[in-house]
């Protein structure tokens, strides 16, 4: 009897102490942003997907289709290839497709590349029910973009 | 009272039937899945059948260079991605001498116990969810969030960390990280005390929990559990104390034990070692000191042949990498023990007797993480 009682007491403190906690929660500030309306800033060092760097001066990319990164990547999700123009000093690259179905954002191709010409997006809004949207031909999408 | 009902389990020629749990079932926290031979509400047997997620990491790192397989790492327990890294980077290191600056050890530390203290809030919040409680779970979820975002400002990713590199660190903390840390500290005291306020000291959680799941000592070391789950069996085992590593030694912190070895020990644990998380991370930024992050490297990690070993404390446990070497760019042998594979081997054996909603509770105790099983 003594016990039932005890409990049944110890039991309605706890209900009082979960009720105080809750209902002093009630009033504090939401934590939760309404996306997509309200998105949050991604931080500087976010891994998107990667994409060329722009060389300042001629608007160009950076890339000197070494193949380091291509080799680097534990995935196998880049294909890189370049040529040698004339009067160039070194190569420059014409096809540089990234397979980001398999990418695991390591970020290995931006830390092996010797010229910096890899870094990495903040885009993170990528759904789709296409695989080939993935395809990504960073060449392309750097010639398209904003100059 | 077990006895008694074990007894009668056994006594009983009344039919028994199967119940499949999982691998679609909420309480098991992903995709395993456990065949339980029921008796009416009484568990007669308990099969893990674990193997749905099996992808291969052990074989994965066996095809690729000792660099590659650094992404892998995080990808084994989602929850404790810095902790596996650690493991691996450090036995690399090891077995090539490689040395590793003061900073980044500290910085080890402190984004490792940060990762700690995370997995403990998931562990929490979905443990209370297994028992019918759903509030903790959003302030743990809130509170971890927290944790996320710092850790998400220095790695740029916010689970799949890949942080640690062969000899320090892939970049450095900055100011913001260390005021935000210190904040944190600040912020997550009290949270712990309302917890426990919140939760442990509530009337039904101590029903649930109390008594129930015994795993003694004795079970943990036939099926090698470790962790907080042998340290609610009363056995001061972790391998931050047993096997020091990195600076550990020079930090001061206790190792929580109960000696109940019911499922409140192992959340009592688990609570207090939150907080001994929170003292390590305030030593650790006081004792931060300026310099490299990076020790000398070459550019491809070269092993000698051999046979090496590294064991860290994870989030649920002692968690090891064996790596051999036949000298080659690529490993020959990549060993991991996972310790949620060993605190799963138990369940069979612990939970037989039991009534469906206690080992629903003692496997919520065990802080199973399914990919972490399977690899
Ligand atoms: S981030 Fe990693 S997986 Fe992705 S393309 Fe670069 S190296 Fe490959
Ligand atoms: S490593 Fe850099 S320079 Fe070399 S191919 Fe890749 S992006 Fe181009």
């Amino acid at each position: 009897m003594k016990k039932a009682l005890g409990e049944l007491l110890s039991g309605f403190v706890s209900l009082l102490t979960g009720m105080r906690i809750t209902l002093r929660q009630f009033f504090m500030k939401d934590v939760t942003v309404r996306y997509p309306h309200e998105a949050l800033k991604m931080p500087k060092r976010y891994r998107g997907h990667i994409v060329f760097v722009r060389d300042a001066e001629s608007g160009k990319s950076l890339c000197i289709a070494c193949k380091s990164c291509e080799k680097a990547c534990p995935s196998d999700c880049i294909v890189v290839d370049g040529i040698k123009r004339e009067g160039e000093k070194r190569k420059s690259v014409t096809d540089f497709n990234l397979d980001f179905t398999r990418c695991s954002l390591c970020g290995s191709c931006v830390e092996v590349c010797p010229v910096d010409a890899l870094e990495f997006s903040k885009n993170y809004n990528l759904a789709s029910t296409r695989k080939d949207v993935y395809q990504i031909d960073l060449v392309k999408r750097m010639e398209d973009g904003p100059k | 009272m077990l006895l008694e009902k074990t007894n009668l389990v056994k006594s009983g020629d009344n039919e028994t039937f199967v119940l499949n749990l999982g691998p679609q079932h909420p309480a098991t926290h992903g995709v395993l899945r456990v065949k339980l031979t029921m008796d009416g509400e009484y568990i007669t047997r308990a099969e893990p059948v674990p193997g749905y997620i099996h992808r291969m990491h052990e074989k994965m790192g066996e095809n690729r260079t000792w660099a590659q397989f650094l992404p892998n790492t995080s990808r084994i327990d989602y929850l404790s991605a810095m902790h596996y890294t650690h493991a691996y980077v450090a036995a690399v290191e090891r077995a090539a001498g490689i040395e590793v600056p003061l900073r980044a050890e500290y910085i080890r530390v402190i984004t490792s116990e940060l990762n700690r203290i995370s997995s403990h809030l998931v562990w929490f919040g979905a443990f209370i969810l297994d028992l019918g409680g759903f509030t903790p779970l959003l302030y743990a979820f809130d509170d971890r969030e927290k944790i996320l975002d710092l850790l998400e400002s220095v790695t740029g990713a916010r689970l799949t960390y890949c942080y640690y590199r062969f000899g320090g660190l892939c970049n450095d903390v900055d100011s913001d990280f260390i005021t935000g840390t210190k904040e944190f500290i600040e912020y997550l005291k009290p949270r712990l005390e309302m917890y426990r306020q919140l939760v442990t000291n509530n009337i039904i959680l101590k029903k649930r929990l109390e008594g129930i799941g015994p795993i003694s000592a004795e079970m943990c070391r036939k099926y090698g559990a470790t962790g907080p789950v042998i340290r609610g069996a009363g056995v001061a085992c972790d391998v931050r104390r047993v096997e020091p590593y990195s600076v550990y030694p020079e930090l001061d912190f206790e190792i929580p034990v109960y000696h109940e070895a019911d499922c409140m020990a192992r959340y009592l644990v688990r609570m207090d070692e939150m907080y001994q998380s929170l003292r390590i991370l305030e030593q650790a930024i006081a004792k931060l000191p300026e310099g490299p992050i990076m020790g000398k490297v070459q550019k491809s990690v070269k092993v000698p042949a051999g046979d090496y070993y590294f064991a860290v404390e994870a989030s649920r446990g002692r968690f090891a990498v064996r790596i051999v070497s036949d000298g080659k760019e690529i490993p020959y042998r990549l060993k991991l023990r996972a310790p949620s594979f060993s605190n799963l081997s138990l369940f069979e054996e612990a939970s037989q007797g039991m009534m469906l909603p206690d080992a629903l509770a003692l496997m919520g105790s065990l802080d199973l993480v399914i990919p972490d099983i399977d690899r």
